[in-house]
């Protein structure tokens, strides 16, 4: 067999194994061998390349793999499962970064490649540098770096339309010229359309833009790989690519927007800021809110038959999984069964707060998925809602007016008690208030989730000695 | 336009493929989704190598050396922190 054909072959291996990467993720059972069957497609990927006739550079190749290696093992084994949503970001954007410089690598280093050659050159720059650009920003937004909240101004919109006419007059004049000067300002034009488009979507929108972003850099990898003439490069991207897009279908779905418009930006009022806990305690009862303590809410738990659990983002921010664990465990302990009911944009990113639940040792078999535990509310005797707000707001059932009218939410409501932790009765990012709140079976116990589910278990242990 | 053709009918059927399987997964493991999908993106590192790696260390060569840095920080970093993950989803019982 010779060179070529084998590398035909074990690039046709490595698709597979990809494949097969992807499809173990069906199961938890499956995930792991999927993930190993991977990392061996991509040694093969590797390898085979490195014995290309073309490739002999090999002091460079070995000092920049390794160093990229290193800086990878040390992301992956330092970061906090919090932060997967900015870490996913992050890799999103090493792959644009990468298409960009392969592409301009391509324009460099061979013969004027054609028409078409020239064409996929332009798409590979402007899809990376969109990708590279855009996944900075919202790894930015992520962490803090920039405030989450949209930001706004009023010429956006023709300085969008003003980008996009500039690509394509670039194209046009890199086309014809085969010069340097027009594929630059594209490096430049489409980073800052990545830059605009970003800043200008709220935080509550990230699991969407996070999902479109990994889309992109799948796509970039299929621009780079019709630039070399590698079909690897090409079935991978396009896995990738489809993977994110999906992600974004269904992220969309779970907030009842198109993805158009979660794209436009402009959504979403950023973080709610806690007031005075007094203040807050005392405005509350003026409302009408039932408000309870700690141990009321722990009386209800015990002598309730089942308990259904929904998380929110406002659970992981205060890392409140690992005593969430510990009061699982023990109402486990007097037969009380606790499930964990999970909402499609729970988090800040497609199945974050899986992780963080599989994270504090929850068995993965005990946290369903919204469709599964809806038609299980009213035989619940306290649904108990920690951090989420949106996900659970009866506005989106009953109140056509409402800006989330028509979401799928988690009927919590049915419930026979509902006990509500949250900080505040500051709506969530959709900025919207949420009469649940306001419900003869709703108890509101005001605190940082963390705080309070550390007291609930405190109590509960007080309680079982006494 | 014969070998754009070929890779054209690669990246449709492909992308077939991806949306078969990727329907396929359960929500739970999304975010692992995400995370090796960000491994197997580093497959670029491959491409990186073909175009850069021979010839002179030149503008392009360097261009060449910064593309399979990036790359192999989603190689490595991707497969790894999905291996993390996963790691930590157990049955009950399991543990």
């Amino acid at each position: 067999m010779d060179l070529s054909t084998l590398t035909t072959l074990s690039y046709l291996v490595a698709s597979v194994l990809f494949i097969y990467a992807i499809k173990g993720l069906a199961s938890p059972r499956t995930a792991r061998l999927g993930n190993v069957l991977g990392i061996a497609g991509m040694a093969i990927a590797i390898a085979i390349t490195l014995v290309q006739p073309g490739v002999n550079a090999y002091s460079r190749i070995a000092i920049a793999g390794f160093a990229g290696g290193a800086v990878g093992a040390v992301v992956a084994t330092r970061v906090p499962m919090t932060a997967m949503p900015e870490t996913v970001g992050l890799f999103n954007s090493f792959v644009g970064l990468a298409a960009v410089l392969v592409s301009l690598i391509a324009f460099h280093r061979a013969d004027h490649p054609g028409t078409i050659g020239q064409i996929e050159i332009f798409l590979g720059v402007v899809i990376g540098m969109v990708t590279w650009t855009g996944s900075v920003m919202a790894w930015a937004k992520l962490n803090g770096r920039v405030a989450g909240k949209p930001i706004n101004w009023p010429g956006r919109q023709p300085l969008n339309l003003g980008l996009g006419l500039a690509t394509l007059a670039l194209c046009w004049w890199f086309v014809a010229s085969h010069d340097p000067l027009p594929l630059y300002l594209t490096v430049v034009v489409a980073g800052v359309f990545g830059l605009v488009w970003v800043v200008a979507i709220g935080g509550a929108d990230m699991p969407v833009v996070i999902s479109v972003l990994n889309s992109y850099s799948g796509f970039a990898s299929v621009a780079t790989g019709f630039i070399i003439g590698n079909d690897l490069m090409i079935i991978t991207g396009s896995i990738v690519g489809t993977s994110g897009l999906i992600l974004s279908i269904i992220m969309s779905r779970g907030m009842n927007r198109s993805i158009s418009s979660v794209l436009a930006g402009g959504f979403g009022e950023g973080d709610a800021v806690a007031g005075e806990a007094a203040s807050v305690h005392a405005q509350a009862v003026t409302r009408g809110v039932n408000v309870g303590d700690v141990e009321t809410a722990i009386e209800l738990m015990r002598s309730a038959r089942n308990v259904i659990v929904i998380p929110g983002y406002g659970l992981a921010v205060a890392q409140a999984q690992h005593p969430v664990r510990d009061l699982t465990e023990l109402l486990e302990e007097q037969g009380v069964r606790v499930r964990f009911a999970i909402h499609p944009v729970a988090g800040r990113m497609p199945g974050h707060m899986n992780v963080l639940l599989a994270e504090a040792n929850i068995p993965y078999d005990q946290v369903l998925e919204m469709d599964a535990i809806n038609s299980d509310f009213p035989d619940t005797d306290v649904a108990l809602i920690l951090g989420a707000n949106d996900i659970v707001n009866t506005d989106a059932l009953e109140q056509p007016g409402s800006p989330i009218y028509g979401m799928p939410i988690l009927e919590a409501y049915k419930a026979r008690t509902v006990i509500v932790v949250k900080r505040s009765l500051n709506p969530g990012f959709s900025g919207i208030d949420n009469p649940l709140f306001y419900r003869e079976n709703t108890m509101m116990v005001f605190g940082d989730a963390r705080a309070v589910v550390e007291a609930m278990v405190k109590e509960f242990k007080g309680a079982a000695v006494g | 336009m014969e070998a754009f053709m070929g890779h054209l009918t690669v990246f449709v059927l492909a992308s077939f493929v991806g949306w078969q399987i990727v329907w396929k997964v359960a929500p739970a493991l999304h975010t692992p989704l995400m995370s090796v999908s960000n491994a197997i993106s580093g497959i670029i590192v491959v491409g990186s190598m073909l175009a850069a790696g021979y010839g002179p260390l030149d503008y392009a060569g360097w261009l060449g050396v910064g593309a399979v840095f990036f790359a192999m920080i989603n190689v490595v970093g991707g497969f790894w922190v999905t291996q993390r993950m996963l790691g930590m989803f157990r049955k009950r019982g399991g543990r």
